[in-house]
């Protein structure tokens, strides 16, 4: 076996605290060989990101260290700055996951794209540097890159801010790429994109690439290896396939069965993994996981499992029971069973009267310039006439990319007034002929849940008089208030004994739940879920989603749920409406969107969710969009979609004509409402070769 | 961006007048400069009084808003010479101002450029080896010099140079005036100037250095943190060269506001420092004027501290717009 690139030893990483050292890596032993793609998966805090700093030697000073980590046979950790910043950006490159904030904001992306040349190559001339700068830049596909050179981040979108830290990254043809959740901050079609790049940085500079992500679905379709870390500690690792077919550590198990597939979502229910990761600072006896894990015996909790080799095929396991798992006696569906998954009645002939109804809702604003003198010098089309309807006890799942105008539209319903124009008309009401008694009276309807759930709730007020607050608007009794307290958290699955405590004592998932109780106080007819689970870590998601489910059905509320998440809309909607600056582009019954979407918008985000199944991943046609979304500001004549549609470079001349110049209006295709010129040639994206379509071309 | 830095100039020019005129009326209705002819012996015929002060135009039985009014049109009419009218001393307030100001400004452009140097240093220097011995030590010298008056460390700084002077039997060291009379020769003159200037521009470099070192800290601190310098690092850069190119220089975007406001204050704010070491300058100026109830006088110190707030935050404006491309336009 030939000497891996990297190899890393018993690493221990613990950061000093008060309240006891933060024991964040402990003990994780890993190699990466040379061209080799290593995936390394986990929640947040399970050690992932710090145990690849350590690597980098870009640890604060705070950390305390040992262990042994070897690169080309070169001991890093006795190194100092001066030795270590030799080997930095040369041979081991980093890309960080805020684009935003790991750009200098003062220098243009040239100037740093030719720092890392001049850093490691004095003798190079600026003139030489900036032209390797431009010819980066075009590697990662950024268009106009002799212009862009000179932009400064701040005039970069997100998406070519980190095509601009992968150029950074590439700039010295490294031997080791560590990649920190590059594509956290990021819409899954830039997503996309950006993994796209990844590969290609790849394949150009011949260098092994480390992935760490939380994202199944991301390392499935990329990495060859894949290493699980949970407590600070490697649980297991493995080829991909294997690890994902045949998980031999439980914390892998629920990981994966937790996590919602978009190709089979809906069908069957999802599978919590409740609980969370141990403080780090106070790890209990025994295995880290054994509080979590189903199939956890005595001996979990008296003793830690090592990493240990399980059989021939280089896979690694910390698992008390790890013969029993690979035996197959002890078997996933039995440590984590699915939850019973029961058909919804969902009523066909639509006699039911909209809770919530839509027409041409249409939400601008204005754009001032000017301090002393505010002058309107345009108008941003943030909902630009969009029509939906949620029927009772019914999901309505609006979906698109940040900016698509999915938030304002529920706030739009939030809000409770009359429209700038088109008509909004909730549970029987016309909205704008409310009186003002009325729409006080009228929000105890509707209520919303917000993306994160600690911001949205006040961290000083325990968690009874969140819950409560609604109910002091409305003048509710207290006797009565605290009773409907209990009988909340009750519903949400928490004890009603925790109304005294405060939000900082409960975790991600539990917060969440606190603010589903806080919302559903007021026995609202329609809930809008704008993001509900997004800020939670894939293992506790499932249990908020399963959560929304039963109290849909129990309670038959309605739901609006904003999501970018095309999984998990799936999973619990009824109808979607896909968005796209401002616009519903198809809206139509789950079961028909997903089998066949019509727009071409609508086909490319499907395409860009990674599905966390290797062999699916790797046989999937990708329609990976160019560019980013056009600013919601801009005046555009024709389809707005028809500046980054894959369809329309396919059609003849006449047809994209057509797109260029007038403007689509929805019409039914089937069960959806499709506002696209050409549904009829959608079919022609099947056909097309996946490698002509990147968006990777040299500009 | 020129036509903005152009607006807020026209917009600051505003505010610089009103100022000059509020200030003007305020004095105008809280000084008595009549107190000043009264009481003397023999004692000075009230239609005499009334004549001298409705000279200078500050005579409190013409309403302060007709006085005003008067003032301002001076202003607009009168050849520059006699644009702020004249002091209670009868020296016309330009020419006044013309002369003192070279004085204050030699003394202030010297300190405060040496103590926005060492402030940034010692920042710099104190937020990178936060809670270390020497950044300790940094911290509490600047609140000791923070916390002391300007004129004890004015005197303090005299008597070290008095105790040198006589240790070394020379009086190297001279620091009353803002020169010594009499010397002739284009060399022992700037010499003498030199060394008047020494104990002075310390004091101000000291006292404004502690000031900015805190400011540059605080800011410092919160850069240090940042993901770009991480990246800067990941790029190959040593720590020392990411702080410095990286860090340092995103820094500086909120300094330079301070700086530049800063400056437009000193003036002012270097009043007692000027008295101490007997400079004859516009701080003195001002105080001599409040003293004295001299209105013409006050309103033309005033009017030329704002003025120099003009200038400085015009110049803020400028330097931020160079220093961080994110709020060019």
């Amino acid at each position: 076996m030939p000497e891996p690139l990297l190899e890393v030893k018993d690493l221990t990483v613990s950061f000093p605290n008060a309240s006891g050292d933060v024991r964040a890596v402990r003990g994780v032993d890993y190699s990466v060989a040379e061209g080799e793609f290593l995936g390394i998966v986990g929640e947040s805090g399970s050690g992932k990101s710090v145990s690849s700093l350590a690597v980098m030697g870009l640890l604060p000073s705070s950390a305390r260290i040992t262990g042994d980590i070897t690169f080309r046979g070169q001991s890093l950790l006795g190194m100092g700055d001066k030795q270590l910043s030799r080997l930095r950006g040369r041979e081991m490159a980093m890309i960080f996951q805020d684009p935003l904030s790991a750009l200098t904001p003062v220098y243009t992306v040239g100037q740093q794209i030719e720092e890392a040349l001049t850093l490691h190559n004095r003798g190079i001339s600026g003139d030489l540097a900036h032209k390797r700068a431009v010819e980066l830049l075009k590697i990662v596909g950024i268009p106009a890159a002799e212009r862009r050179v000179k932009a400064f981040p701040h005039e970069f979108s997100g998406g070519m801010r980190q095509r601009a830290m992968i150029a950074i990254a590439m700039a010295n043809d490294p031997s080791l790429i560590i990649a920190d959740e590059p594509t956290t901050a990021l819409d899954v079609t830039i997503q996309a994109q950006i993994l796209e790049v990844l590969q290609k940085a790849k394949e150009v500079t011949g260098a092994s690439v480390v992935l760490i992500t939380h994202d199944l679905g991301v390392v499935a379709g990329n990495v060859d290896r894949v290493a699980v870390m949970y407590a600070g500690k490697l649980v297991e690792t493995g080829p991909v396939d294997e690890i994902f077919s045949a998980p031999r550590m439980p914390y892998t198990m629920g990981l994966l069965r937790s996590v919602p597939n978009m190709l089979t979502a809906g069908s069957s229910r999802l599978v919590p993994l409740e609980g969370r990761p141990p403080n780090l600072a106070k790890l209990p006896q025994g295995c880290p996981f054994a509080a979590r894990c189903p199939a956890a015996q005595d001996r979990c909790r008296e003793a830690e499992p090592e990493l240990l080799v399980t059989d021939g095929t280089g896979r690694q396991v910390a698992c008390h029971r790890a013969d029993e798992i690979a035996a197959g006696t002890l078997r996933a569906v039995d440590i984590f069973p699915r939850p019973p998954f029961h058909e919804r009645e969902v009523l066909e002939d639509r006699v039911t009267e909209p809770v919530v109804s839509a027409k041409g809702l249409v939400k601008h604003f204005p754009l001032y310039k000017g301090a002393v003198f505010r002058r309107a010098v345009g108008t941003v089309k943030a909902v630009d006439g969009v029509d939906f309807e949620v029927l009772p006890g019914q999901t309505l799942g609006l979906v698109g990319e940040s900016g698509s105008g999915k938030s304002t539209t529920s706030l739009e319903l939030m809000e409770l007034t009359a429209p700038q124009a088109g008509s909004l008309h909730v549970a029987g009401h016309d909205v704008s002929k409310l009186s003002k008694a009325d729409r006080l009276a009228m929000r105890k309807d509707v209520q919303i849940v917000f993306q994160d759930p600690m911001a949205a709730v006040d961290p000083r007020l325990p968690v009874g008089d969140i819950v409560a607050e609604p109910l002091t608007v409305h003048k509710v009794p207290r006797a009565e208030r605290q009773r409907k307290v209990a009988e909340m958290l009750e519903l949400v699955g928490l004890d009603p004994e925790m109304a005294d405590r405060y939000p900082h004592e409960f975790s991600g998932g539990q917060r969440q739940r606190i603010g589903i109780a806080r919302a559903l106080i007021t026995e609202p007819k329609v809930l809008v879920l704008d993001e509900p689970v997004s800020a939670l870590d894939v293992s506790v998601q499932a249990g908020v989603v399963n959560l929304l489910e039963d109290l849909r059905d129990k309670l038959g509320l309605s739901y609006l749920f904003v999501a970018h998440d095309l999984a998990i809309v799936r999973e619990i909607a009824d109808t979607i409406a896909v968005m796209y600056l401002g616009r519903i582009v198809e809206y139509g019954p789950v079961a028909e969107v997903y089998a066949s979407p019509r727009h071409p918008y609508t086909r490319a985000l499907m395409s860009a969710v990674p599905v966390p199944d290797p062999e699916v991943e790797r046989t999937r046609r990708r329609i990976i969009l160019a560019g980013d979304q056009p600013s919601p500001a801009e005046d555009i004549a024709g389809c707005n979609f028809a500046s980054r549609c894959p369809l329309i470079s396919l059609l003849p001349e006449g047809k994209q004509q057509r797109c260029r110049g007038e403007d689509p209006v929805p019409v039914l295709h089937g069960g959806s409402r499709v506002a696209c010129h050409h549904v009829d040639s959608i079919s022609r994206l099947d056909t097309v070769d996946a490698a002509s379509q990147s968006s990777v071309t040299s500009a | 961006m020129t036509s903005y830095i152009l607006r807020r100039f026209v917009n600051y020019a505003i505010l610089t007048a009103l100022a000059t005129v509020f200030v003007y009326i305020a004095a105008s209705t809280f000084f008595y400069p009549r107190r000043r002819y009264l009481g003397r012996n023999p004692p000075i015929p009230e239609d005499s009084i009334d004549s001298i002060l409705t000279g200078y135009g500050i005579n409190d039985k013409d309403p302060v808003l007709l006085r005003t009014w008067w003032w301002i049109e001076r202003i607009v009419t009168n050849p520059l010479p006699d644009k702020l009218g004249h002091d209670l001393g009868n020296n016309a307030v330009i020419a006044e101002i013309f002369s003192r100001a070279g004085v204050s400004l030699r003394l202030l452009l010297v300190g405060a450029i040496i103590a926005a140097f060492l402030g940034v240093f010692f920042g710099v220097w104190g937020a990178v080896r936060q809670y270390k011995a020497s950044d300790q030590i940094v911290s509490y010298t600047s609140f000791i010099l923070i916390s002391t008056p300007t004129f004890v460390g004015g005197v303090i700084l005299q008597i070290l140079a008095t105790n040198f002077n006589n240790a070394t039997g020379h009086q190297l060291i001279r620091f009353t005036g803002a020169y010594t009379p009499g010397i002739t020769g284009f060399w022992p003159q700037l010499m003498d100037k030199g060394v008047h200037l020494l104990l002075p521009t310390i004091a101000l470099a000291l006292f404004g250095a502690a000031g900015y070192s805190r400011y540059q800290r605080a800011v410092m601190l919160d850069v240090l943190g940042s993901d770009f310098i991480r990246t800067a690092r990941a790029k190959g850069a040593t720590r020392t060269h990411a702080l410095v190119k990286h860090g340092v220089r995103v820094a500086l975007i909120p300094m330079s506001t301070y700086f530049a406001y800063n400056f437009g204050t000193l003036v002012s704010g270097s009043a007692f420092l000027e008295i101490i070491f007997s400079w004859a300058g516009m701080g003195q100026y001002g105080i001599m004027a409040v003293q004295q109830s001299d209105v013409n006088a006050l309103a033309g110190t005033v009017c030329f501290t704002a003025i120099l707030l003009l200038i400085s935050s015009t110049l803020s404006e400028v330097l931020y717009a160079a220093l961080d491309p994110r709020v060019r336009v």
